[in-house]
């Protein structure tokens, strides 16, 4: 069976790709939010606690696409439905 | 590479097996009831207090300025489901540092038996404090054109809140896994610290957005008179 190999061509490529793209939009975009809320938290000193506790939630809120991005690479690599499905029915 | 405790599996009877999982989440459960217990066994409200009690008093009072601030509401009635969350999530990351041990938030299943108990403590929330037709008018506030919308969000938050705790503690496992085959000595326990900051932190946020959705199904009608509440602290100046 040729389906082997090239399953695990494509899951490790996609994988990789997966990751590298869905990296950078969340990396730019915590760079940002970090950027602002200094500039905040130096302007506004006595607001530290709002600042610091609201950065935190956003910056969860944006790092989990990153998240998802890291769950679905895992998948392709260690539990990969299609390689599953490919090997069990070539050891069958 | 073992990446879930799922897979590590200490007991099995037929279709009935014991995972690290399971056995890790007693563990946690076992360790915060027995603590709190021995801790509340010999409470003294003078000022001679025990280190243990005051550990405590901490813990309670910080949950409880938090829930304050971020619902602008009084924390009782969301401080044991609120604060169970945060302490459990919080102990069973933390406990991490002990060899041998998987944390049971590293397992999809666990985080997932999470993310539905918010999902449905919102509503109860929202019902018991408004009754359940001003509640189910939320899910058609800005018009009726956002009904499918507002009840996607529902189940999409959800699956967020599970996803993401899962993947920040797996992925902790996994780069810690991966390192330790690529440099052994020094430079995993670099990241395994960074896992106990991602751990606290992860537990911190889990628990300030159950009390967010929640303060969102309960407070729409005080919420005109609190706009002006978020810069309080200003004035003590």
């Amino acid at each position: 069976m040729e389906n082997i190999p090239l399953i695990g061509m494509v899951s490790i490529f996609t994988a990789g790709l997966t990751i590298a793209i869905g990296s950078v939009g969340p990396a730019l975009g915590e760079g940002r939010a970090i950027a602002q809320a200094l500039s905040a938290l130096a302007q506004q000193p006595d607001e530290a606690a709002t600042i610091t506790r609201t950065l935190f939630v956003g910056l969860a809120m944006i790092e989990s696409t990153a998240i998802y991005c890291f769950v679905v690479s895992m998948i392709l690599i260690f539990a990969n439905p299609f390689w599953n499905y490919v090997a069990a029915g070539a050891g069958g | 590479m073992t990446i879930s405790p799922d897979d590590v599996v200490y007991w099995q009877w037929s279709a009935l097996s014991l995972n690290a999982t399971i056995v890790n989440t007693w563990l946690v459960m076992a360790l915060l009831t027995l603590g709190s217990w021995l801790v509340t066994r010999r409470l003294s409200t003078g000022t001679d207090i025990s280190r243990w009690q005051n550990l405590l008093e901490v813990l309670v009072t910080g949950i409880r300025d938090q829930i304050r601030q971020v619902s602008h509401q009084e924390p009782g009635r969301y401080l044991p489901f609120v604060g169970t969350l945060f302490l459990y999530i919080a102990t069973a990351n933390l406990l991490n540092i002990v060899p041998g041990y998987m944390a049971p938030t590293g397992s999809l299943s666990t985080t997932t038996a999470l993310a539905v108990c918010v999902f449905i403590a919102v509503p109860l929330y929202g019902i018991v404090q408004e009754g359940p037709l001003v509640y189910l008018m939320h899910y058609v506030r800005p018009s009726w054109l956002m009904l499918p919308f507002n009840i996607i969000g529902e189940f999409s938050r959800t699956l967020a809140l599970a996803v993401r705790l899962y993947g920040n503690i797996m992925s902790g496992t996994v780069i810690a896994a991966i390192l330790l085959g690529l440099t052994p000595y020094l430079f995993p326990v670099v990241m395994e610290l960074l896992g106990l900051l991602t751990g606290m932190i992860q537990a911190y946020i889990f628990a300030i957005l159950a009390m967010v959705y929640i303060a969102s199904a309960t407070s729409a009608h005080q919420r005109t008179g609190q706009a002006g509440d978020m810069h309080e602290p200003v004035s003590e100046k």
